[in-house]
């Protein structure tokens, strides 16, 4: 089973400051912590795909703008706060394990190594039917 | 599942060679040398070698024993990198003593066929382990049959490995009392894997859809390894008789069409004969298991003209017996569709109201429940249920379906 773990720009359940606010050490705990978890994901035979992607200010929406040229809105945005930060894709043996995996993602460490826990977004792929079909 | 065939025939001939042999190979090391999952390791870098140098060279005079060379020179290499000293002593001391009897061969490739479906693996693990050890396949090409990153997979089939390795199980035939139940461990891998390449959906299509061909490969190589088994034959029969509806289950553009819509002139003719002669070969021959039940009713299907014609009275038998084997809900669902055939839409559905505590908000129960009310007449509930099914499954092209029956119903409604 496939999952998607999504996180956005949302608020955090703890209340730490944005990343911008906090010390070297405590962002380089916080990367070092996600490419931890990425490489056990890896070696657990799990991880299919992890990205992060660039800021909300550099954004784009795009919408067909019918005969004439498309309708192109650049930042910033009111709602950048439910933009996708990033994303892991995970192909795991069970919905339990997903969360799991999340559970783990959401106990990223903060300013003086504390969780922040994030919220993050758990769907599953469309895939295969069920195999008694 | 081969990759390309830029010298025709002779790099497919090596290549089924290669497969063949696989399995042999790996029988042949691990009884010299006693660790399976280092000498998997060795057999696949050997495989990979042969690709490409069987095509190029020529096959060798002796194949498999090019192979066992080659793969043993790479064992030692493997321990060579080890630090474990002790490693290299216990290898030293495999190679003094005298070179291991000639081991049986076909039993060789049931018993790496029974270690990767070992019960200590969950079928996600197996299913790889036995398409490389079994199959034959390099892991870039299972790899890229379920879509994840090669390290990915191989770190899956190390785990799996190491997994089989903790359970210290002796490179034997198991006892003849267990043998049973770990035939049945095998059957059931192989059938995932059947349906992993028979439902794709998504990806590279038709890199999916070997891994059914794949499927059929092992359960031809378990039915001459255990000719005498009715399970197996009526396994190996299933995967043939759905295999051959294959053709007409999706439609120009990739849409799911239901066993009622198929044009049947587009099945299979030669695999359904095969398969109907298998089944017929085992059934009747005492207690039919759920292979062959399932096998029979693949047949009736099969031979029917149309839906409509088919012999429902006699599926619905069989689905009498499968419900009194199996816990399985799939096939008290399946056996309300039976019914409702035989006995109408309202009598299956009478059947569905009693599932709903074992399959709880299963989209199938849903989807089964909006065909009946459909057929009863009951449009705007049943287009209350496609919909309800679309958005409870988690494949797509059955979600475009689902989606497109309640549509059709709503618009009905509306004219």
């Amino acid at each position: 089973m496939r999952f998607m773990l999504l996180q956005n720009y949302g608020p955090v359940e703890s209340d730490c400051p944005p990343m911008t606010e906090w010390s070297p050490a405590d962002i380089k705990a916080h990367i070092d912590f996600q490419q931890a978890l990425n490489a056990e994901l890896a070696r657990r035979g799990e991880l299919v795909d992890a990205q992060g992607l660039a800021g909300p200010e550099l954004a784009k929406f795009v919408v067909w703008g019918g005969s004439g040229a498309p309708v192109v809105t650049d930042g910033p945005f009111p709602e950048a706060k439910e933009l996708l930060a990033g994303y892991r894709l995970v192909d795991v043996e069970a919905t339990e394990r997903a969360i799991e995996i999340a559970a783990q993602a959401s106990a990223a460490p903060g300013p003086g190594g504390v969780a922040i826990r994030q919220p993050i977004e758990v769907r599953q792929v469309l895939s295969a039917p069920d195999p008694e079909l | 599942m081969s990759t390309t065939h830029q010298s025709g025939g002779s790099t497919e001939r090596a290549e089924n060679l290669l497969r063949e042999l696989a399995p042999q190979v790996l029988g042949a090391l691990v009884r010299r040398y006693g660790d399976f999952a280092d000498c998997e390791d060795a057999v696949q870098e050997a495989l990979i070698a042969a690709a490409t140098d069987w095509p190029a060279k020529g096959l060798p005079d002796n194949p498999r024993g090019w192979l066992i060379r080659v793969a043993s020179r790479r064992l030692a290499n493997l321990y060579r990198g080890d630090i474990a000293r002790h490693r290299r002593e216990e290898l030293a001391a495999s190679w003094s003593r005298s070179p291991a009897q000639p081991a049986p061969e076909r039993d060789d490739t049931l018993i790496v066929m029974l270690m990767c479906c070992h019960p200590s693996l969950t079928p996600a693990s197996a299913i790889p382990l036995a398409l490389r050890a079994v199959g034959g396949l390099t892991t870039r090409e299972i790899a890229a049959a379920f879509l994840v990153p090669e390290p990915t997979m191989a770190q899956r089939i190390s785990r799996a490995k190491a997994t089989i390795k903790s359970s210290a199980e002796p490179f034997a035939l198991p006892p003849p009392d267990q043998l049973p139940d770990r035939l049945r461990s095998v059957l059931h891998v192989l059938y995932l894997l059947f349906n992993e390449g028979y439902t794709t959906s998504s990806g590279p299509d038709l890199a999916r859809a070997d891994l059914s061909g794949e499927a059929i490969r092992l359960a031809r190589i378990m039915r001459a390894s255990v000719p005498d088994d009715p399970e197996v034959t009526g396994l190996l029969a299933l995967m043939l008789l759905t295999e051959a509806r294959r053709p007409a289950r999706s439609g120009p553009d990739g849409e799911l069409v239901p066993l009622a819509e198929q044009d049947r002139t587009l099945w299979d003719a030669g695999l359904i004969a095969e398969g109907i002669t298998l089944i017929s070969g085992v059934l009747g021959s005492g207690h039919a298991g759920e292979y062959q039940l399932q096998a029979a009713i693949a047949a009736i299907h099969d031979r029917a003209p149309s839906h409509a014609a088919t012999d429902w009275p006699q599926i619905l038998v069989l689905y009498d017996l499968l419900e009194s084997m199996t816990a399985n809900p799939m096939v008290s669902l399946n056996r309300a569709v039976a019914t409702a055939m035989v006995n109408g839409p309202r009598a299956g559905l009478r059947l569905l109201d009693g599932l709903s505590a074992r399959l709880g908000d299963h989209h199938r129960l849903h989807s089964v429940r909006a065909h009946l009310l459909e057929q009863a007449g009951d449009l705007t509930a049943a287009a209350e249920e496609f919909n309800a099914a679309a958005a409870r499954t988690a494949n797509l092209r059955e979600r475009h379906y689902l989606a497109t029956q309640a549509a059709r119903l709503g618009c009905r409604r509306e004219t």
